[in-house]
């Protein structure tokens, strides 16, 4: 497949609304050692795509899905498939359709800009945290979250796509990251919501993807989740301080809770009714909970917590119904979810703007340390 | 819509003064090493994950940022993916395992059957 430093890119092209048959077409890319026999793939973008699930996009069709298992060797998908429906995972060298690489290309690298990006509202209270404890807790929560961006980019890299060609889809906005990084922490009551019920969210999301195909993916879930656990603590922590302190505390966090429990129900993304999610994703163990299974797993946890101490959620219906388990909700506005998505949030540009800045002012140190004539390699596992 | 951020030092950044794209080049984000972690005295270094990092020096700075900071830890290897050799993931089945290698298995002797049944014709003569 190379020749002379040339790798062979898979080249997608979207045509109005079919999809072209895949182009092979020749360019030069980081050269991937090896060891890793596959070419560095093109993440291409439906802009018409929703976020679904926490950190997923779902397919609006499977039209391409149809089109690329043709291509697929028949023989070794059905080992391939085989080995899942075994519970066995997938590593690096194993092969796989084109189309799982690129499904979980996209899902880990939109997880590891989500981890990135996430941790930007919380940053901002750093300075500002209440007392030495806080701020020694919120330090080392922010550093785990970029922690865990470093471990799934890693992850996301062992799939053939490089880290720099992640953040260049990110800074120009070709990728995406979860939705809730869009808005704002207003207040310190703010923090104490995302540290409790955003990583709360993150955590039944992550739970799940951990029990999924992917080695590599699977491996850093599980080194996360393990570091979640002390980031819900503590944020559980911090928000029972202030609803069980002075009225004005109480007014705070209340308040905070009612300007972000709309983007919380958007978390998990569009209801199952209106997403045509893929099965063939559910069955290569890519996706392994559907939206609302997620968002009322959450439910089920979490709003029980926060009624006990006496504070309210800006919704009438939320109850659960005793006989089916489920919880009972309004839909949140998905156009207004929408609009955010494509940029139409209170900081969606300052967020890829504070990237871009880091990115523009570290950069002469990258490049001091940097060796051209270094064989750059993808991760082994 | 004000674009002020609620961040003071944000505010201080003058972000997107140039207005022009920003783009990573390739390479700059440097070279992956595979990280080992060693648990405690007398256990075996064991392979956590990677990192990126201009050289091997800086490689296990990060990794103990990266793989050190909560656990236990009492030392780290790091080493370039690039100079990791390995089968081949499609090779597997050479490392199966089939019934006849009882002969390098302890449970493919049976001492104990011969030793009664030199016992019991020893009595019985
Ligand atoms: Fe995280
Ligand atoms: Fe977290």
């Amino acid at each position: 497949m190379k020749t002379n430093g040339l790798n062979m890119v898979y080249y997608k092209v979207r045509k109005s609304n079919s999809f072209a048959p895949v182009i092979l077409k020749v360019s030069t890319t980081a050269d991937f050692g090896d060891r890793t026999k596959f070419s560095n793939l093109q993440d291409y973008q439906n802009n018409h795509s929703m976020y679904g699930g926490g950190y997923i996009f779902d397919e609006p069709n499977n039209r391409q899905l149809k089109e690329e298992q043709i291509h697929d060797d028949p023989e070794k998908l059905t080992e391939f498939e085989d080995r899942i429906s075994r519970g066995e995972k997938i590593e690096p060298g194993d092969w796989m359709p084109s189309e799982y690489r690129r499904q979980l290309i996209r899902l880990i690298e939109q997880h590891a800009h989500s981890e990135i990006i996430g941790a930007l509202p919380e940053g901002t209270w750093i300075t500002r945290a209440p007392g030495f404890k806080r701020k020694l807790a919120l330090i080392a929560k922010v550093q785990d979250e970029i922690g865990h961006g470093q471990l799934l980019y890693n992850a996301a890299e062992t799939l053939g796509k490089s880290r720099e060609a992640m953040i260049n889809d990110l800074l120009s906005g070709k990728s995406k990251y979860s939705n809730v990084f869009n808005y704002p922490a207003e207040t310190w009551a703010d923090v104490t919501v995302i540290g409790f019920l955003i990583d709360a969210a993150a955590i039944v999301n992550q739970i799940a993807n951990s029990k999924g195909s992917y080695g590599p993916y699977c491996r850093a879930l599980e080194r996360i989740c393990y570091e979640e656990s002390f980031h819900l603590k503590q944020g559980h922590d911090a928000f029972v301080e202030l609803a069980a302190g002075t009225p004005a505390q109480r007014e705070m966090v209340q308040d905070a809770l009612n300007r972000w429990w709309q983007p919380i129900m958007h978390f998990f993304g569009p209801p199952d009714k209106n997403s045509t999610h893929s099965e063939k994703l559910m069955q290569w163990k890519v996706k392994m909970a559907s939206n609302d299974d997620m968002r009322n797993q959450f439910l089920d946890t979490y709003v029980p917590k926060i009624w006990d101490m006496g504070l309210t959620l800006p919704d009438e219906k939320l109850k659960k119904d005793e006989a089916t388990g489920k919880w009972d909700y309004s839909d949140p506005d998905w156009d207004l979810f929408k609009i955010v998505i494509n940029g139409g949030g209170p900081c969606n540009k300052e967020r890829l703007d504070v990237r871009k800045w880091a990115e523009e002012h570290g950069r002469w140190v990258r490049k001091a340390l940097m060796n051209p004539k270094d064989k750059i390699s993808a991760p082994v596992a | 819509m004000n674009n002020q951020s609620l961040d003071p030092r944000v505010n201080r950044l003058k972000l997107n003064a140039s207005g022009e794209a920003v783009t990573v080049q390739e390479g700059e984000n440097w070279n992956v090493f595979e990280v080992f972690h060693q648990e405690k005295r007398g256990a075996h270094h064991e392979h956590v994950g990677c990192v990126h990092a201009p050289n091997a020096q800086l490689a296990l700075i990060f990794a103990k940022e990266q793989f050190g900071r909560r656990k236990k830890c009492v030392n780290l290897w790091v080493v370039r993916s690039a100079d990791i050799l390995a089968f081949d993931a499609e090779d597997e089945d050479m490392f199966a395992n089939n019934g006849e290698k009882t002969y390098r298995d302890a449970s493919g002797f049976k001492v104990m059957e011969k030793i009664n049944k030199f016992k019991k014709a020893a009595k019985e003569s």
